[in-house]
C-alpha cells in the first residue's frame, strides 16, 4: 500500500470544501506546496481560512487564492509582499488574524499534538493580546493562545515514501512539519518520492501517521524573492 | 555628518560578545553581521529555521531553499543546523538566543517598541519581532533619530500598536546612542556634529545624560 496519489487536482477538490480551514506550509515562497496550492485554486473552493505565515506575493503561491477571492480570512504573521492583499484588507474585504510567527508556528505544533493552548509571554501589552486569557507565572504575564487544527493541511517536503514519511530540504522546513501534524488530513508534496525504497527512519522528521496522501511535485525552478549573491574572489572559478 | 547606516551597525556591533548567538533583523541590522569587532564571532539565528548564517552565496550558487528571514538567499556556516518554526522560536522565546537587533518606527523612553503596523496606512505585520523582543534577554533598536518627515521616533509614549512592552535595552540612532535605564534614557554618546540640546529638540522623550568617557566614534 502506498500514500503516493496521482493528481493533486483530484485530491485537493476531494477533500477542500467552502469555508474550510486550509494551514498551509512555507516562509516567504520558500517551501510552498505549489502544485497543491494550485490545485486549491482550481477547486473554486470559497470561504476559506487560510493559515500561513506568508501570503504568497502579486501572483506567486497563496497570492494566487486572494486573486481568485476564495479567502474570507486568513491567520499570518506577515503579509508585507503583497499588494492586493494589503488593499483587501484595507478595504476589510478580507478578515486578517495577525499572529506572531513564534506564537503561529506553536499554535500548529499545539494543535497537532492536542493541546488546546498555551501561555506565551510572545505579545503581552499589545493588540495581539487584546480580548485573551491573561495568567500570572512567577511574577510574569503570560497570554493564552489557542492551538489550531485544520480542515486540511498542506505541506511541502523535499523528499517522501510510501508510508508518508518526510524529509525536508535546509530553510524550506519553516512550518511544513508543523502544518503536518495540524491536519485533520495532510497532504504532502515531494520533489523526490522513495517509494518503498523508504526513507532511513533516523533521519525522518516528520513520521508519516501525520500525512495522509502524497503528491509528487512538477519539475520547476523555484522561485527566490531576495536573489542575493557576493562576487567570486577574482582568479577562484 | 551624521552618523551612516554603517556606523550605526558598528556601534551595535560592540555591544555583541564572542561566541553569542544574535539575531539581527531586516534593514541596517542585517549590516551588523559584517561590523563585528576584531576577535567576536556571533553565532546568527534566521527564525526561518537556521542557526548559523554565512555570506550570500557566490554568484550561480543561490539555492531558493536557503534563505534567511529576510528572504534573501544565503549560506550555511560549518556547524550549522537547521530546523521547524516551533524549534526556531524555543530558541527566541526561550531566551536562548541572547541577542536581538531590530528597527523601530517609535521606541519609547521606557523602552516599548512599535515596528509592526501603521493603522490604515501600512500592513505588514509583526513576524518573529513580538517573540524576539519578549523573548531575548537584549534587544537592541537601530533606527534613523527621526521619520522621514522629521518627526521624533523616541517618543515618551508609542501612538502605534507595540510589538512589545518595555523590551528594549539599547538605542542607537543616526546621532545618538541611549540606554533605556528602570527610570527612563540615558544618554551615553552623540555623533560629533549635534549636541545635547540640538539631541532634545529631535527626541520626544526627555533623557539624562550620562556620557561615556570611553566612548570613541565609529
Amino acid at each position: 500500500m502506498t500514500k503516493l496519489r496521482l493528481s493533486a487536482t483530484e485530491l485537493v477538490a476531494a477533500h477542500v470544501f467552502d469555508g474550510a480551514t486550509v494551514a498551509v506550509g512555507g516562509f516567504g515562497l520558500s517551501g510552498n506546496p505549489t502544485d497543491l496550492i494550485h490545485a486549491l485554486r482550481d477547486s473554486g473552493a470559497k470561504d476559506l481560512t487560510i493559515v500561513s505565515n506568508n501570503m504568497g506575493v502579486d501572483g506567486k503561491g497563496l497570492g494566487l487564492l486572494i486573486e481568485n477571492k476564495q479567502v474570507t480570512k486568513v491567520v499570518s504573521s506577515y503579509v508585507g509582499e503583497n499588494k492586493l492583499f494589503a488593499e483587501e484588507f484595507l478595504s476589510g474585504a478580507l478578515e486578517v488574524e495577525f499572529a506572531p510567527q513564534g506564537t503561529l508556528a506553536e499554535r500548529m505544533r499545539a494543535g497537532g499534538a492536542g493541546i488546546a493552548g498555551f501561555f506565551t509571554k510572545t505579545g503581552v501589552g499589545t493588540p495581539v493580546a487584546e480580548g485573551k486569557q491573561m495568567q500570572v507565572f512567577d511574577g510574569e504575564e503570560f497570554v493564552l493562545e489557542r492551538g489550531i487544527v485544520a480542515d486540511l493541511s498542506l505541506v511541502k517536503a523535499h523528499r517522501g515514501d510510501a508510508e508518508g514519511n518526510l524529509v525536508y530540504r535546509h530553510t524550506a522546513r519553516n512550518f511544513n512539519p508543523l502544518v503536518a501534524t495540524c491536519g485533520r488530513v495532510t497532504i504532502a508534496e515531494v520533489e523526490v518520492y522513495e517509494g518503498e525504497t523508504y526513507i532511513d527512519p533516523d533521519i525522518v522528521v516528520t513520521p508519516g501517521i501525520f500525512v495522509q496522501h502524497v503528491v509528487l511535485a512538477t519539475p520547476r525552478v523555484k522561485d527566490i524573492e531576495q536573489r542575493t549573491v557576493r562576487p567570486r574572489p577574482e582568479g577562484k572559478a | 555628518m551624521a552618523w551612516t547606516r554603517e556606523d550605526m551597525a558598528t556601534l551595535a556591533g560592540r555591544d555583541l560578545q564572542d561566541g553569542q548567538y544574535v539575531n539581527l533583523g531586516i534593514g541596517i541590522p542585517t549590516l551588523v553581521a559584517n561590523h563585528l569587532p576584531e576577535g567576536v564571532r556571533v553565532t546568527l539565528q534566521s527564525e526561518n529555521g537556521l542557526l548559523g548564517i554565512g555570506p550570500f552565496p557566490f554568484e550561480g550558487e543561490e539555492d531558493a531553499d536557503l534563505i534567511n528571514a529576510g528572504k534573501q538567499t544565503v549560506t550555511a556556516q560549518p556547524g550549522s543546523s537547521f530546523f521547524d518554526s516551533a524549534t526556531s522560536f524555543a530558541m527566541i522565546r526561550g531566551g536562548h538566543v541572547q541577542t536581538a537587533i531590530l528597527g523601530a518606527l517609535q521606541v519609547s523612553g521606557h523602552g516599548d517598541l512599535a515596528n509592526w503596523q501603521i493603522p490604515g496606512k501600512l500592513v505588514k505585520g509583526m513576524g518573529g519581532a513580538m517573540d524576539l523582543v519578549a523573548g531575548t534577554p537584549h534587544v537592541i533598536v537601530l533606527t534613523e533619530h527621526v521619520s522621514k518627515d522629521g518627526t521624533p521616533k523616541i517618543v515618551t509614549h508609542c501612538d502605534l500598536p507595540l510589538t512589545g512592552q518595555r523590551c528594549v535595552d539599547k538605542i542607537i540612532t543616526d546621532l545618538a546612542v541611549f540606554d533605556v535605564t528602570e527610570d527612563g534614557l540615558v544618554l551615553r554618546a552623540h555623533c560629533a556634529d549635534t549636541n545635547i540640546d540640538d539631541l532634545r529638540a529631535v527626541t520626544g522623550a526627555p533623557f539624562a545624560v550620562d556620557l561615556d568617557p570611553e566612548f570613541v566614534g565609529p
